[in-house]
C-alpha cells in the first residue's frame, strides 16, 4: 500500500462489504459463542427473525412510514425557509451582518432540549417532531448555504458584471448556480442529522414510528427488536444518502469534473 | 496612425490610492490617456505598477481616488456590457458549456434564443472552437478556455476589449498561437482593443500604440506608436522595425523593474 494511491472500483466495493462481513461475524462469534449474555445482546438470527415479525405482523412498516415522513417533512420546511434566507444572507453583507450572530448562537442550542418546551407548546403530536427537526436542521442549513454563497469565485461576478449582469442577475445567474452544487452536498449532510433528531423527538412521547418501536421494545429487553430498529434506521440513511449522491450527480454533472 | 477616428475612450486624471491599516499607498499616479476608434492599445510596464488597477478602473469594478473615464464622452461608474474584458485568470461559468458561457451577455440583453446561437456560432468558429460548443470548461486547455472567454466577450458587442494579460497563465508555445489567433480577429474586425501585458514581444506584436508604464506609483512614462504595417504575420518579429522598438521599450522596462526593486528594498 502506498499513501493516496487509489483503489479499483471493485475492489473499492469488495473491501467495503467485506468490512460488514467482519462485523457481523464478530457479532455473532460474541453471541453464539456465549460470551455474551442474551438479555444485553440478541444475535444476528434472532434479530433477523423478530424483525421479520415485526414487519409482518406488528405493522412496523407503518412506523417506518411515519418515521420518514416526519423526517422528509421536517427537512423539507427546513430547507424551503433556510434557502432564501441564507441566499440572502450570502449576498447582502448587511443581512448576513443582521441575522449571522443570532443563527451561530441558535445552532449551538441542543434541538433536543427543546423537547420539553416543544411538548408544552405543541403537545407530542405531529407538530411537536416536526419543529424538532426544524430547529435541528434549520439554523446549520442557512449558516453553511450562506458561506457557500459568500464564497462564490469573485473574479466569475466580476467577468458577470463586465458581461452586463445587474444585481438581481448576478443572484440568478451567478451565485446560486455556482453554489447549487455545494448547497446540495449540505442538504445532503443535515438529512443525515434529521435522521438523528426523529428517533429522540420519537423516544419521548410518540405513538407510531422507528424511536417509538425502540422504546417500547426497551420495556421488554428485547434487544432483537432495538437493534433490528436501529439497522433499518441505518439502511433508510445510506439508502437515501446514495439516493441523494445519484441525483446531484445527474443534475450537476459539471461539478464532477477535474476532481 | 494614431488619427484612426474618434475617441472611444478617454482617461482624465485618474489616480488610485489604496487605504490600509499602515496608512495609503499610490498605486497610480494621475493618468491621463486617450484611445482612439478601431485602435489595438498595449499597455506595457512591471508588476505592481498600476497597469491592472488603471484596466480595473477603465472596466468600472474599480473606481478611481480621482479623475474620470469617458466612454464615447459618457462618463463612467460601474461595469456594463460596452466595456468587454478578458482577465488573466479563468472566469468561464463552470456550470455552463462553452457555447452557453458565450451567450452569457447575450441572454442577460433579452436575445432570443435563436439570435443568440447566431451570434454565439459566429464566434465559437472565429475562435476556432467548433465542435468543442458541448465542452464545459474543465474539459478544456487553458489556451481553449481563453479562446472562449475572447468570444464571449466579443459575443455580446462591446465599444471596447478590456485585457487584462489574458495570455499570462499560458505555456509559451500556446501564448504565441493566441497572439495570432487574437490579432487576427482583430484584423478582421478592427475592434478597439486596450491590452495590459508584461511581455515586451506581445506588447510590440499585437499592439498598434504602445504605452509604457513607470514602477508604483504608476504613470505612463513612454508613448510609441508601432511602425509596423498590418496584417502582421509572426515573422514580424525577426525585422529591424520590431527589434529597433523592442529594445527600445526593453531599456524603459528595466529601468522601471529596477526601480521596483529598489524601492521593495528600501520599504
Amino acid at each position: 500500500m502506498k499513501p493516496l494511491t487509489p483503489v479499483a472500483p471493485a475492489a473499492r466495493l469488495a473491501l467495503g462489504i467485506a468490512f460488514f462481513i467482519v462485523f457481523v461475524a464478530g457479532w455473532a462469534l460474541a453471541t453464539f459463542g456465549g460470551f455474551v449474555s442474551k438479555t444485553f445482546l440478541a444475535d444476528p438470527l434472532t434479530m433477523v427473525r423478530s424483525g421479520y415479525t415485526l414487519l409482518a405482523t406488528q405493522g412496523f412498516g407503518w412506523d417506518i412510514g411515519w418515521t420518514v415522513w416526519r423526517v422528509f417533512g421536517g427537512f423539507v420546511i427546513a430547507v424551503v425557509l433556510a434557502l432564501p434566507l441564507g441566499v440572502a444572507m450570502g449576498a447582502y453583507k448587511p443581512v448576513e451582518a443582521f441575522f449571522e450572530p443570532f443563527v451561530s448562537f441558535a445552532r449551538y442550542l441542543p434541538a433536543s432540549a427543546f423537547i420539553p418546551l416543544l411538548i408544552l407548546w405543541a403537545g407530542i403530536g405531529e407538530a411537536q417532531k416536526l419543529a424538532l427537526i426544524f430547529i435541528g436542521s434549520f439554523f446549520q442549513l442557512v449558516l453553511m448555504i450562506a458561506v457557500i454563497v459568500g464564497n462564490t469565485r469573485r473574479d466569475l461576478v466580476e467577468a458577470a458584471y463586465t458581461l452586463g449582469v445587474g444585481d438581481r442577475g448576478l443572484i440568478r445567474r451567478v451565485l446560486l448556480p455556482g453554489a447549487a452544487p455545494e448547497i446540495a452536498e449540505v442538504l445532503r449532510m443535515v438529512l443525515g442529522w434529521a435522521w438523528t433528531y426523529v428517533i429522540v423527538a420519537e423516544l419521548i412521547g410518540a405513538s407510531s414510528g422507528i424511536g417509538h418501536m425502540i422504546t417500547d421494545s426497551q420495556a421488554l429487553l428485547a434487544t432483537d427488536q432495538i437493534i433490528f430498529g436501529i439497522i433499518v434506521i441505518g439502511l433508510i440513511g445510506l439508502a437515501s444518502d446514495v439516493l441523494f449522491k445519484w441525483v446531484n450527480r445527474r443534475l450537476f454533472p459539471w461539478a464532477a469534473l477535474g476532481r | 496612425m494614431s488619427l484612426l477616428g474618434a475617441e472611444v475612450l478617454n482617461v482624465r486624471g485618474v489616480s488610485r490610492t489604496f487605504r490600509s491599516g499602515q496608512g495609503e499607498t499610490l498605486a497610480l499616479r494621475a493618468t491621463d490617456l486617450a484611445v482612439a476608434e478601431n485602435d489595438f492599445v498595449t499597455i506595457l510596464g512591471p508588476s505592481g505598477c498600476g497597469k491592472s488597477t488603471l484596466l480595473r478602473i477603465v472596466a468600472g469594478l474599480d473606481q478611481p481616488s480621482s479623475g474620470e473615464v469617458l466612454l464615447d464622452g459618457q462618463r463612467i461608474a460601474s461595469p456594463g456590457a460596452d466595456r468587454g474584458m478578458v482577465f488573466q485568470s479563468y472566469t468561464l461559468f463552470p456550470w455552463l458549456s462553452v457555447l452557453d458561457n458565450v451567450c452569457f451577455g447575450l441572454r442577460e440583453r433579452g436575445l432570443g434564443r435563436a439570435q443568440q446561437l447566431e451570434i454565439a456560432n459566429g464566434f465559437i468558429v472565429k475562435v476556432g472552437l467548433r465542435g468543442f460548443e458541448g465542452h464545459f470548461p474543465k474539459q478544456l486547455s487553458g489556451g481553449m478556455q481563453q479562446r472562449t472567454a475572447i468570444a464571449r466577450a466579443l459575443a455580446n458587442g462591446p465599444r471596447i476589449l478590456l485585457m487584462d494579460e489574458p495570455f499570462g497563465a499560458l505555456d509559451h508555445q500556446t501564448r504565441e498561437l493566441m497572439q495570432e489567433l487574437l490579432l487576427g480577429i482583430w484584423e478582421a474586425e478592427r475592434k478597439t482593443v486596450l491590452f495590459v501585458t508584461h511581455d515586451i514581444d506581445e506588447a510590440v506584436f499585437m499592439g498598434s500604440r504602445v504605452v509604457v508604464m513607470s514602477a508604483r506609483p504608476g504613470r505612463i512614462k513612454l508613448d510609441r506608436v508601432v511602425p509596423i504595417a498590418h496584417p502582421r504575420h509572426y515573422s514580424v518579429k525577426t525585422t529591424p522595425e520590431f527589434s529597433e522598438l523592442k529594445a527600445e521599450l526593453m531599456e524603459q522596462v528595466r529601468v522601471e523593474v529596477r526601480a521596483a526593486q529598489a524601492s521593495a528594498v528600501a520599504r
